[in-house]
């Protein structure tokens, strides 16, 4: 089957007067329609750029994205493959309420219909933040905010989410919740995902396969795929598996290179 | 009587009580201080005036100023001077308002264009703008146009120098999401840069009516036959100081009430939001 969005020997450089900074070489990559894939590496090394050039925000200088076998300018406007991209803080805009806020993206892409908005009424529902649709954000909890951007981002029916470590701003208990909770709603509308983050643990509990990239100037250091008996539904007991503790240590070996830390 | 602090809350222990009533004991410390400092001033100047220890020639006197008012409400005018230095002042607080927002908008939209017109910006920011007042006489002629003008110029510069550089303060990531959305630059600058700028619009918005107050006092100082600013210098001429200090005192309280009108906005805008 075609994948949905297949990298091609990407490479992309920051230029500034004093001088050129490296921050992709020649990154090979694709992602299955459907598939949760995590991308994990020392902070720093490009990560971010790569999701930008996903989105199609950064041109890279050498190579081609192609999305389900078509590169961007093949496509008419109106077929492009939609992305959907959740950024490291929520970014609720605190002059509109949170359904106003929800509803942003289909105001830019001129998407306001009936059908539109009920979809959103029932993602709000679904996601227990119904009763705060006239809220403004600022009254709303880490986890809650979070939950909010994720349906600004599904609102516009994207067929490929790029999550930018979406829960490195909350603190360690909602964050688990929060990061289940959200994974849990992504397997379940079968949408293909990209999640970046620093933290393995996350990466192992949510993600089919991870993606290990080095040091800047990143390339693909390593590709896992991740298998559990178990359901992911519960993130806790799937971090006390063996297989987690396998893969885990498989991956610390990989980023450190096999070398102690201390 | 009723204190809507205590209201809400039912069981106020003592030392709330006792806080509260300090509270209100220093407010009212505060505004009697106020009044009495007011009234002391007043009182010490009139008694100077009229036991002579400054000449009322020079310095006039509450009461004088209290009589040419009278005089100035019974022939109406008050009405004219008031009433013209008034619309100036609002006609070019307008237009600076506009004028400068639009300016930001387009400096912001297109980067390249505010790096070639900083230079510029900043020359005309720092030139003393009553140095242009003589120009604006021969090109305009005197009158309200020539005055409006020296109002708009005063604030205008640094009004826009200022909204720029908070349009730019803007968080980057909140446009990122903008264009993550879809969105372009239009949509950004729709969307986030202008919402999120309403509190230092409305700051802005304050320092211009005090500068469009000057810009407009000095024009009619060179090239009126009516307003305040023109009383103020007629007045000084012919040694009518009655003229000079009422006419200076009116000013006080248009300023005073300009100020409010817009810190009222500015109140209405932070309990929507």
């Amino acid at each position: 089957m075609q994948p949905i969005l297949s990298l091609q020997d990407i490479s992309y450089s920051y230029h500034s007067l004093k001088g050129e900074t490296p921050a992709l070489t020649h990154i090979n990559l694709q992602v299955s329609e459907g598939e949760f894939v995590s991308i994990v590496g020392p902070s720093g090394c490009g990560k971010s750029t790569l999701l930008s050039i996903i989105a199609r925000l950064l041109v890279p200088e050498e190579g081609s994205v192609l999305y389900r076998g078509l590169s961007p300018s093949d496509y008419c406007q109106d077929t492009v493959l939609k992305i959907g991209y959740m950024l490291q803080k929520d970014h609720l805009f605190e002059w509109r309420t949170i359904y106003q806020n929800v509803v942003l993206g289909l105001e830019l892409n001129h998407m306001v219909s009936k059908e539109n908005t009920d979809y959103i009424l029932r993602l709000l529902e679904d996601y227990g933040l119904y009763a705060f649709k006239d809220s403004k954000p600022s009254e709303l909890s880490g986890g809650m905010r979070q939950r909010a951007a994720l349906i600004r981002t599904m609102a516009v029916h994207p067929d490929l989410l790029l999550l930018d470590e979406p829960f490195s701003a909350l603190d360690f208990q909602t964050r688990l919740s929060v990061s289940a909770d959200i994974a849990s709603i992504i397997r379940k509308t079968k949408k293909t995902a990209i999640l970046i983050t620093h933290d393995l643990s996350e990466a192992i509990t949510l993600a089919d396969r991870v993606i290990v990239l080095s040091k800047r100037p990143a390339f693909v250091k390593c590709e896992m795929a991740i298998r559990y008996d178990l359901s992911r539904d519960d993130p806790l007991a799937i971090r006390s598996t063996k297989e987690y503790q396998d893969y885990f240590n498989q991956l610390w070996e990989v980023l450190t290179d096999g070398k102690p830390i201390y | 009587m009723a204190n809507p602090y205590t209201e809400a809350a039912t069981p106020v222990s003592v030392r709330q009580e006792e806080f509260l009533r300090a509270h209100h004991r220093h407010h009212h410390m505060v505004t009697f201080g106020r009044f009495f400092l007011f009234f002391l001033f007043l009182g010490l100047w009139e008694l100077a005036a009229r036991l002579s220890w400054i000449d009322s020639f020079f310095f006039s006197s509450p009461s004088g100023i209290l009589l040419y008012l009278g005089q100035m409400f019974a022939d109406h005018s008050i009405y004219s001077h008031t009433g013209i230095t008034l619309l100036e002042t609002i006609v070019s607080f307008l237009l600076v308002t506009v004028l400068s927002l639009l300016s930001a908008m387009l400096l912001w939209y297109w980067g390249s264009l505010s790096e070639v017109l900083e230079p510029y910006l900043v020359v005309l920011n720092s030139l003393p703008k009553s140095a242009l007042a003589p120009l604006l006489i021969v090109w305009l002629g005197t009158g309200t146009d020539t005055i409006i003008v020296a109002g708009i110029s005063v604030a205008v510069f640094g009004s826009i120098i200022s909204l720029y550089t908070g349009f730019c303060q803007t968080d980057a990531e909140m446009c990122k999401l903008i264009y993550t959305l879809g969105g372009n630059r239009k949509d950004a600058l729709c969307k986030v840069i202008l919402p999120s700028s309403i509190p230092l619009i409305l700051s802005n918005m304050k320092v211009n009516i005090g500068l469009s107050l000057v810009g407009v006092i000095i024009g009619e100082f060179l090239a009126a036959r009516r307003g305040l600013g023109y009383l103020i210098i007629y007045g000084s001429q012919v040694f009518q100081l009655n003229m000079v200090i009422t006419s200076i005192i009116i000013l006080c309280l248009i300023a005073m009430a300009f100020y409010q009108i817009i810190q009222k906005t500015e109140h209405y805008y932070r309990k929507k939001y």
